[in-house]
């Protein structure tokens, strides 16, 4: 009986639900939030979720876009990557959106990209991510490795007159790229083979101890040493734990990590981490009214001031204004006429300057390395002097040299040969 | 009240009948083929605009859930039959998919991004300079299938032999499978397997020549799935129905008692935990061509715990149960991750614990109860099974 | 070459120095200096505060020294109109209160746009560090002492050297008076031209593990230039010996890796062992019952937040209590059901995991929780220069083995134990001498699950708290039940000790994934062996 009125009750919840999207349907936007809410991912992506909410709301408050409400259609592709390509399926056959923005991790951006790609959907992806990607259906709205990896080993090189360098990540297509591209570029400004340690770990590593006693001998050597880290999610605070425990200081060994920001920060306790560096393109703690405004309004909409926003969320923000300044531009959400317009599209950084769309659907953007505070926010110590162009191919890997993107006319191709004069991989 | 029962009498037999071994449940095969069909047509011959046309999206979800159907019928038949719970069955699956997923990735040939003609594009851009020599033959269909077929049938044999002749049972096994698994996810995330790592193997072209993006292979590969899963399905109920198929039973009930017989019981099993494991890999090879990818996560533990739940919540010891099961489940996670993405997990949990808490048997056996109560054709060595005893060899474990 | 081009920026360091004297040789505070170059700072490049830190200290000598500190931590801000240097410290209510720097005297609360902060960056703290530790060699207590001296190791120009003579002269412990003799010898070594003195630094050398010392002789062993045949000799004599010994205390810390990570394993495991072990309950929520105990810790720590050194202490009993009463309202509402269909739990309590996580997740979000590290679990024992232990591992060791003692003396001197023991031994024979066998499988999941609680305490100190903590943990801790065989506490300590020091000994020689799956492959081979694990329960309740 119980359970009889428990389906009933579901059935209900789930009648209104379509109801209510069938009448909304004919006269809105929809705007689809292809991230994880639940499974590993929940942890990062949940904010990103929240952030497009964000968005949507302050844009209809705004009065919307081309004289439609946006409304959101929210799903949760549940950190399973094949679901992630299902679930966009959904989102552009069922539910028929005019935008996703989506994806965290490489694997699920790889698995929804046929999907977007046959259906001619139309997808913005805000993470830092390994570069060797452009498709017409995606703009990459997060750092390339040339626009986080490289400047901040420039500025360890530079600045802390760092020689040995120990690069460790998680086994995962990130940090594998990413490590080959700086070990190319360390090798080509003059460091040694054998001052270079490389080390993975699985997801989710918990027990450092012994590699983070290996770096301890490594940076023993009498050379200044640094740890390039692209170590992901949750290892990184076992990670920093097991740093601190074992008396491994900023001063003596600085971390600088790519996957580490205020809100993986906010799990941590940070005393012991004060130093240690990370590279992005936004910090919380850089001063702008922009910024500000952003950070109250978030903290507003999430109703906990202690809530910190970190550098995907500006990706996302950026993202999608320019999404609907792109879409007055060209007077319409189709996404031919989208693509297009985006191209060359300016928008304002949260952290001053402005953003600008290329034509390989990267961003250009500055590039910010900030100390850890014990507060949990990021001090920042350098940072580039203008924009920085994201690369969608890395001049450091042999594969992809003589790639480049160009999505304007004549090449309009996402990886076109300089050398050959040919988009490879389509039929000549 | 009395009027509707004795109304219903003949439909409650009617029911029944498909129950009885041999003729019963083959309207399971003809709903599933009809269906399929009608699908199939409806997307090919209608037009998007018609209120019958069932897209695309659907086509492949069907698909998805069929595979599924298939894996957790494969889990069923030793789990249902022979009491061998196996926590691992993903694992088979997923090395199924691997070979497919080889096959498809070879397709690709010089159209990846770096228009490399040998190296799949993973490949590429971690520098390795040829294909490893695993790699080699698996352009070939027919090569590819024999090794996605090889590969799981061949572990499942080793792991059985180990396991069944050293009579590891109940929870050991289960967790012996467990750990199976598991140090294959593991192994599958390093990249140094050749394999993709994490990302494993995606954007996929074409299948024999079929380009993968077109309506009419989805919707042939979902025919081709039923049919698949069909034959299986026909299989395996003509095994579980055979002399051997009572001697698994008996096995299942009281191994002791088995062997004691005379039976080489280890023999029976690690033959039936090759051919589901068989299943499962085929299941696997038609599960990457309509998902489009296959990586380790496929491998992890929980997956293959929720295959198991697929079938409790069908009904073990019933291949239609495990099917329907599998429908049914897939069927509400897709709703409920739609409809109330921030809580379906609750709804998924709560799930599980109410049917096997009040429906030992899954839903099979609430239909059971549901016909065997009011026709008198209840089936005799059904009845002694439903009282809630299940496998003695459970119990003891 | 490289010994030749040290020795030349040495004599190049002591020149430079020589004009401006040892300023703490006599310390003169040049008032007038101080204040000009403090006005420098406000705004200054973090590469032209490395400079005034550098004028300071040689013009302001110890009494500079809280100015350095407060920098170091961070709090020295200017007012942005005036340029005013001042110390910003936070009061609880989160208000900028201002500090003058030197007088200590308060200046009243500040808004955040009035202010700035002096920028530090991490190469600007760790000469604040050393310049603090050259202070405190002639100021401080022991222990800051030898932590100057150590600092002193890695950079011994002149003006260091003749710090040292000072602090030397002017009375220190034997042990710092033996690591100041060690960094004259090492002075000698690479300065003096006789080789008599040259083996006589050697042998001083000889044997000591602090890494200058090791780096220094490899470096004369592989110096090209280096003419002295006998002192070459001595320096890879002296290099063998140290290597030797590390070698060594590689091995002892290789082992306390084992350990600490076969003590995680414990504590994981030890929960599912009475569940699974003595009540045969497939618990896939166990993992979970461990993320409440690690989520009780965190809003322990919320109610608590200025006894943090406390916390730890209040949340074990705390996290026993709530999985433990989640415990007993799974057992009670769903385990009770299934009573004889054990491989049912399975689906039923995996059921319950993904409720209590998406329950987590509702409830706290997310995203992980904060956990702090009390002060004493912080830092590590170090033993000698190349071999330390780290606090809080060695203290959740310690923990493990005491979760683990209390628990078989609950078992097997309790009532309650008893009672357990008798039900899982023979259900219905309990039953008839008057167990309340309902009422004892209650409370022995409860148990189970409090224990587990309790795990999840000593885990947040490790790892996230997270919703999928205890995911995490729940593969690990059924191997180590099963490999140390069901129903047996005492193998459940192998078991996780032996997988723990296995893994740690694996994984130099093949990375820390290839490692576990070793392991894995031959714990399953292992089971095929023996398929009832290390400690095979025995008699009739075995079957």
């Amino acid at each position: 009986m119980k359970l009889k009125k428990y389906f009933a009750g579901l059935a209900l919840a789930a009648g209104t639900t379509v109801i209510s999207s069938v009448a909304l349907a004919a006269e809105t936007i929809k705007v689809g939030v292809l991230h994880s809410l639940s499974g590993t991912m929940a942890i990062s992506e949940t904010t990103l979720k929240d952030t497009v909410l964000m968005m949507v709301d302050e844009q209809n408050r705004k009065g919307g876009l081309l004289g439609k409400k946006l409304e959101a259609v929210v799903v949760d592709p549940a950190s399973d990557w094949p679901l992630f390509a299902e679930k966009a399926r959904e989102l552009l056959t069922k539910e028929k959106v005019d935008v996703i923005f989506g994806c965290w991790t490489s694997v699920s951006r790889k698995s929804v990209l046929p999907v977007v790609e046959e259906l001619n959907g139309l997808m913005f992806y805000p993470v830092q991510y390994e570069g060797e990607e452009s498709s017409r259906n995606v703009f990459y709205t997060g750092a390339s490795p040339n626009q986080q990896a490289i400047p901040a080993v420039d500025y360890l090189m530079s600045d802390l007159e760092v020689e040995r360098w120990v690069l460790a990540g998680t086994d995962y297509v990130y940090p594998r790229t990413t490590n080959k591209i700086l070990e190319a570029y360390l090798e080509a400004s003059g460091v040694a083979k054998e001052d270079i340690m490389i080390s993975y770990t699985p997801f989710g590593h918990s027990d450092w101890q012994s590699i983070v006693s290996d770096i301890k001998k490594f940076g023993s050597a009498g050379k200044k040493t640094a740890v390039v880290s692209t170590i992901n999610g949750d290892a990184n605070v076992p990670f920093y734990k097991e740093l601190a425990n074992q008396g491994v200081s900023s001063e003596d060994i600085p971390v600088v990590a790519f996957s580490v920001g205020e809100e993986e920060l906010s799990g941590i306790d940070t005393g012991p981490l004060v130093g240690h560096l990370a590279a992005w393109n936004y910090f919380q703690g850089i001063d702008s009214e922009a910024n500000e405004y952003f950070v109250q309004q978030w903290k507003k909409f999430i109703g906990d001031e202690k809530r910190v926003t970190n550098d995907p969320m500006e990706a996302t923000y950026i993202g999608f204004n320019m999404w609907a300044k792109a879409v007055e531009k060209a007077g319409t959400t189709d996404v031919d006429s989208v693509e297009q317009a985006m191209i060359g599209i300016e928008f304002p950084n949260l952290t001053g300057g402005v953003a600008k769309m290329n034509k390989n659907h990267h961003l250009s953007k500055p590039v910010f390395i900030g100390e850890i505070q014990d507060d949990g926010q990021f001090e920042v110590v350098w940072e580039t002097d203008g924009v920085v162009a994201g690369d969608a191919w890395s001049d450091f890997l042999p594969g992809s040299k003589d790639l480049i993107a160009d999505w304007t006319a004549p090449i309009k191709c996402g990886n076109y040969n300089t050398q050959s004069k040919a988009c490879s991989g389509q039929a000549q | 009240m009395s009027t509707v029962k004795t109304a219903a009498q003949p439909l409650y037999r009617w029911f029944a009948e498909f129950r009885q071994p041999g003729r019963g449940t083959s309207w399971l095969v003809g709903v599933l083929l009809v269906v399929t069909l009608a699908m199939s047509a409806a997307n090919l011959l209608l037009p998007p605009e018609s209120p019958l046309y069932v897209s695309t999206y659907t086509i492949t979800l069907m698909g998805k859930y069929l595979c599924f159907a298939m894996l957790a019928m494969a889990v069923d038949i030793i789990w249902g039959y022979c009491g061998i719970l196996s926590l691992g069955h993903g694992a088979f699956f997923a090395l199924g998919g691997y070979g497919m997923g080889m096959y498809l990735m070879r397709q690709i040939g010089d159209r990846g991004v770096y228009g490399n003609p040998d190296l799949p594009d993973f490949m590429v851009f971690l520098n390795w300079q040829e294909l490893p020599w695993y790699w080699f033959g698996m352009d070939q269909f027919w090569f590819a299938v024999l090794v996605a077929l090889a590969i799981p049938g061949l572990l499942a044999f080793v792991f059985g032999w180990l396991a069944f002749r050293s009579r590891v049972t109940g929870v050991y096994l289960s967790i012996m499978t467990q750990a199976l698994t598991y140090a294959l996810m593991l192994a599958f995330f390093r990249n140094e397997m050749g394999f993709g790592g994490n990302n494993g193997l995606t954007d996929f072209k074409d299948i024999l020549g079929f380009d993968l993006q077109a309506d009419s292979t989805r919707v042939a590969l979902l025919l081709v799935t039923t049919l698949l899963l069909v034959i299986a399905f026909l299989t395996s109920r003509a095994i579980v129905q055979s002399r051997l198929g009572r001697v698994i039973v008996a096995v299942r009930d009281s191994e002791a008692r088995a062997r004691f017989l005379g039976y080489r019981t280890e023999r029976y099993k690690v033959w039936l935990f090759v051919y589901s494991a068989l299943i499962a890999a085929v299941a696997g090879m038609l599960y990457v061509p309509q998902v489009g990818i296959i990586n380790p996560g496929e491998f992890s533990p929980l997956n293959s715990i929720e295959v198991v739940v697929w079938v409790a919540v069908g009904g073990r010891g019933t291949l239609y149960g495990a099917i329907v099961g599998a429908l049914l489940v897939n069927y509400a996670k897709t709703r409920f991750t739609a409809l109330m993405p921030d809580a379906w997990l609750f709804a998924l949990g709560a799930l599980f614990v109410v049917v096997t808490v009040y429906l030992p048997r899954g839903l099979a056996g609430l239909f059971d109860r549901f016909t065997s109560k009011n026709a008198e054709t209840a089936w005799p060595e059904r009845a002694k099974e439903s009282n809630g005893g299940l496998s003695t060899a459970e119990v003891s474990a | 070459m490289k010994v030749l081009l040290l020795k030349l920026w040495m004599a190049v360091a002591a020149v430079l120095l020589l004009p401006t004297g040892s300023p703490l040789a006599q310390p003169e505070p040049t008032a007038p200096a101080v204040g000009s170059v403090l006005q420098q700072l406000p705004g200054a490049s973090l590469k032209k505060t490395g400079d005034l830190v550098r004028q300071l200290e040689q013009a302001g000598g110890a009494e500079m020294r809280p100015l350095f500190e407060v920098m170091l931590a961070g709090d020295l801000y200017y007012v942005k109109e005036s340029g005013q240097l001042l110390q910003i410290q936070k009061n609880s209510d989160g208000a900028r209160m201002g500090i003058s720097l030197f007088e200590g005297k308060s200046l009243g609360e500040f808004n955040s746009r009035d202010i700035k902060k002096v920028r530090v960056n991490n190469r600007l703290r760790s000469q604040l560090r050393d310049a603090i530790a050259r202070i405190e060699l002639l100021h401080g207590d022991e222990a800051a002492q030898i932590a100057a001296v150590l600092a002193m190791l890695d950079d011994l120009n002149e003006q260091n050297l003749r710090l040292l003579q000072t602090a030397q002269q002017a009375g220190v412990s034997a042990e710092v008076s033996t690591l100041i003799e060690l960094a004259e010898a090492m002075v000698q070594l690479r300065t003096s031209t006789d080789t008599a003195d040259r083996l006589a630094a050697i042998e001083v050398m000889q044997g000591r593990l602090e890494t200058p010392v090791r780096n220094q002789l490899q470096r004369l062993v592989n110096s090209d230039s280096e003419q002295d045949v006998a002192v070459v000799a001595a320096a890879q004599k002296a290099l063998d010996k140290i290597s030797g010994r590390m070698e060594f205390y590689g091995q002892m810390e290789q082992l306390f890796f084992g350990l600490s990570l076969g003590s995680v394993l414990l504590l994981a495991a030890i929960g599912l062992a009475i569940t699974f072990g003595v009540m045969g309950v497939i618990n896939m929520a166990h993992g979970e019952m461990i993320m409440l105990g690690a989520y009780t810790t965190y809003v322990i720590q919320q109610l608590m937040p200025n006894a943090i050194g406390y916390s730890l202490l209040v949340a074990v009993p705390a996290a026993f209590l709530v999985s433990g009463s989640v415990g007993v309202l799974i057992e009670r509402g769903v385990i009770r059901h299934l009573q004889g269909r054990p491989l049912e739990t399975l689906l039923a309590t995996f059921g319950i995991s993904l409720i209590l996580q998406q329950a987590v997740r509702s409830i706290f979000s997310p995203l992980n929780m904060q956990v702090v590290t009390p002060e004493w679990m912080s830092g590590s024992l170090a033993i000698n220069p190349v071999f330390s232990i780290t606090y809080n591992r060695l203290y959740i060791l310690l923990f493990s083995l005491a979760v683990f003692a209390a628990l078989v003396a609950i078992l097997k001197k309790s009532s309650l134990g008893l009672n357990v023991r008798a039900v899982s031994q023979n259900r219905d024979m309990a039953k008839a001498m008057g167990v309340r066998t309902e009422m004892v499988d209650a409370m022995t999941f409860g148990l189970g699950s409090g224990i587990a609680g309790v795990a999840g305490v000593a885990l947040s100190q490790l790892t996230n708290v997270g919703p999928n903590l205890g995911q995490s943990y729940i593969i690990d801790s059924f191997m180590v039940v099963v490999f140390g065989g069901v129903g047996n506490m005492l193998g459940t300590l192998v078991g996780g000790f032996s997988l723990g020091v296995a893994n740690k000994f694996l994984e130099p020689a093949t990375g820390a994934v290839l490692a576990n799956i070793i392991v894995l492959v031959c714990l399953i081979l292992f089971i095929q062996k023996r398929p009832k694990g290390l400690f095979p329960q025995r008699g009739r309740a075995a079957e």
